[in-house]
């Protein structure tokens, strides 16, 4: 029995192509892309709103402008450090979608830390500190997805998601109750952090310099564990084919744990900048942790999981969540519309990617029916 | 605590648990046939959204329910073609869904935000068994969506279990290559599961909206999505086993709020519990699936590759 939808009288036929062409791996990202424009474009058409002025104008105001730019330049260092580290896990298969929960953590640390264990240190050892503690806070909050998926291969797409809602009550719970700053007019934030703690900037602008040298850091890092060392082969290997990777030896559960626990503390590293570098006190959770641990997923996809390629996609992406941001400010959209993109480009991506793995071909179909029930 | 509280938690959990049976039933047909859809959470908010608009406009309820599930059907058959037709990763896939829902629900729900919904769905008394005592209000006195749900689960199981088509799908999400040998149209199947999946999480979150809150506002599902994906496994693919443990899921929320205004424990802490519950629970369910080795479908998550297939 052959099923056709709608009845076409033409049929698609899909063939394993034996190699990726070159090409293609940078056309398929990039046409994405602009179809994921065009769909987002139909649907605030859809909605009443003009989608070539909702584009024309966050285009020209974020690239039109250094302050525009500099804001992009912000938004993309917590996405090009979550990435980096989704690159790795995603790489080995395992789903964490936890980089929300486990960047808020980081901000916690580096809050708690700067608030009230040493309050009084001096730059060069609050600052450093603060770093360390923010990627142990972020990797600890992976921790408990990663062995239960080592141990009892429990989902961990649903475990650190759960990890991501109970940071955010903690968060919640820290700046309600005990952590509840005595200078805020009454609004549920801590208080500012010392002065000595706040990261520096590059002049004129608000780019808190030490995390973006960090993410450009950890990017390059990040692809020489993936290429030059055995366990970025071992990842590659696991990830490719888990059967195989066991029969060779490889040891799943403390690939698991390892990829956990870095992409965990990377993310970690990256809610020390946004609390010390943008905000400088704990405040609400959506405000912190503002959808970039989601929007890295897009980076990291974006960029076919290479570190390298990490960072022009994170720009692309802070571009569009600065976008976000303007169209609020300029149109009244909510930010979480934002995803609308996200979600867009991802789809397109991943639907995309069997133009890499299949050619696609256009038959009469009665042939391609015959053809295809031959080969059942 | 008397026994009115008792029935009072009840009440709230098989209400609390409601959405999260939907959600749940419909994704076990999706994963029965061998297709994950992490797009719940995305599919509910636009159901939830477009429910609530729906019933607004129209001064039916019934009419918003029903307009989610179209909705929801809608946007699970972009899941569908990208992992059934194209052989795409369903987590991805999944994920791209559950943000696609998330952006699309705050868009189309801007201007509702606020409004309050005067058409409801009032409960109903089940003659004779409403007045039992602690149990009675608490299964017997729901609005009709509790008992359409418990119904469909029920149902669910039934053609699951003892009919042709269940055989069918559990065939396709087991051995996709023995169904098709056998003259199953593998595509089709899962095309349909992962739609009926789409249709009962657009209802899941229209229940929200339209009877549950009622009212919109953003991201309001709060994880409801995701609870139900753990109900999946927690209730080993079974519709049956998935009512006992949404109602239990539901206690915890429940839960949080009796212990608010009896303990005065801190709400944020509070409202931890039905997550922490989640991630227990998947424990305790992963563990016992290991002693019993009991698994998922064996071909979920498996894209079904004919060669030279026509599309």
């Amino acid at each position: 029995m052959r099923w056709r939808p709608l009845g076409f009288p033409i049929a698609l036929r899909l063939e394993r192509r034996l190699e990726e062409e070159g090409w293609l791996k940078a056309a398929v990202p990039l046409g994405s892309l602009a179809l994921a424009l065009v769909l987002a474009s139909l649907i605030f058409a859809a909605q009443g709103l003009n989608p070539l002025a909702v584009y024309g104008i966050t285009f020209s105001r974020i690239f039109g402008t250094s302050t525009g730019l500099a804001f992009l330049l912000l938004k993309a260092i917590p996405l090009l450090l979550c990435a980096v580290g989704l690159a790795l896990a995603f790489r080995a298969q395992v789903w964490n979608i936890g980089a929300e929960g486990q960047l808020l953590l980081g901000s916690v640390a580096a809050a708690g830390l700067a608030l009230f264990v040493m309050p009084n240190a001096p730059p060069y050892v609050i600052i450093p500190a603060m770093f360390v503690a923010g990627f142990l806070a972020g990797a600890g909050w992976a921790l408990l997805p990663a062995v239960l998926k080592a141990k009892l291969n429990v989902n961990e797409v649903i475990t650190t998601l759960m990890m991501n809602y109970i940071a955010y009550k903690l968060v919640e719970y820290l700046i309600y109750g005990p952590w509840r700053g005595k200078a805020t007019w009454g609004f549920p934030f801590t208080d500012l952090i010392p002065e000595s703690a706040v990261l520096p900037v590059i002049p004129g602008t608000d780019v808190h310099y030490p995390t973006l040298i960090l993410a450009l850091a950890s990017a390059v890092a990040m692809f020489v564990l993936m290429e030059k060392t055995g366990l970025g082969y071992e990842v590659k290997v696991y990830g490719g084919n888990p059967d195989l990777a066991r029969a060779a030896g490889i040891r799943p559960g403390k690939l698991i744990i390892i990829c956990m626990l870095l992409s965990g503390g990377l993310a970690g590293l990256a809610g020390v900048g946004e609390l010390a570098g943008v905000h400088k006190r704990l405040k609400y959770p959506w405000a912190i942790s503002a959808g970039y641990g989601f929007t890295a997923i897009i980076v990291a996809w974006l960029a076919r999981l290479n570190p390298i390629t990490n960072v022009l996609t994170a720009l692309f992406m802070g571009a569009l969540l600065a976008a976000g941001s303007m169209m609020r400010a300029s149109f009244n959209i909510p930010y979480a519309s934002v995803n609308i993109f996200n979600g867009l480009i991802l789809t397109c991506l991943v639907a995309g990617e069997v133009l890499l793995r299949y050619r696609i071909r256009l038959v009469a179909a009665g042939a391609g029916a015959e053809q295809g029930g031959g080969s059942a | 605590m008397s026994l009115d509280v008792v029935g009072h938690i009840l009440h709230m959990a098989v209400r609390g648990g409601t959405p999260l049976l939907l959600g749940a039933v419909g994704e076990i047909y999706a994963e029965r046939s061998g297709v994950m859809n992490l797009g719940l959470e995305g599919i509910m908010l636009v159901g939830a959204i477009t429910g609530f608009a729906v019933a607004l406009a129209t001064k039916q309820p019934w009419l918003g329910l029903l307009a989610a599930c179209l909705a929801g059907l809608a946007l699970s058959l972009i899941h569908a073609f990208t992992t059934v037709s194209l052989y795409a990763n369903q987590v991805v896939s999944g994920l791209a869904l559950a943000m696609l829902g998330l952006g699309l629900s705050s868009l189309m729900g801007r201007s509702y935000v606020g409004q309050p919904l005067p058409y409801r769905l009032l409960p109903q008394a089940i003659p004779g068994l409403a007045d039992l005592p602690v149990i009675g209000p608490a299964l017997f006195y729901q609005d009709p969506v509790v008992y359409l749900a418990l119904g469909l689960a029920v149902a669910s199981w039934f053609v699951l279990y003892r009919t042709r088509w269940g055989i069918m799908v559990r065939a396709v999400g087991d051995d996709p290559a023995a169904a098709d040998a056998m003259g199953v149209n593998v595509y089709a199947v899962r095309y349909a599961c992962v739609a009926f999946g789409g249709a009962m999480s657009g209802l899941a979150g229209a229940y929200l909206s339209v009877v549950y809150t009622p009212a919109w506002f953003e991201g309001m599902t709060a994880g409801r999505g995701w609870i139900a994906l753990a109900l999946v496994i927690v209730a080993f693919w079974d519709p049956l086993k998935a009512i006992l443990g949404a109602y239990l899921f539901g206690a915890t929320e429940a839960l949080q709020y009796a212990l608010q205004t009896s303990l005065g424990i801190a709400a944020p802490l509070l409202g931890m519990i039905p997550y922490a519950a989640t991630i227990l629970a998947m424990l305790v369910a992963m563990s016992e699936a290991l002693r019993k080795r009991i698994g998922a479908p064996a071909a979920l998550g498996k894209p079904y590759i004919r060669e030279e297939r026509v599309l």
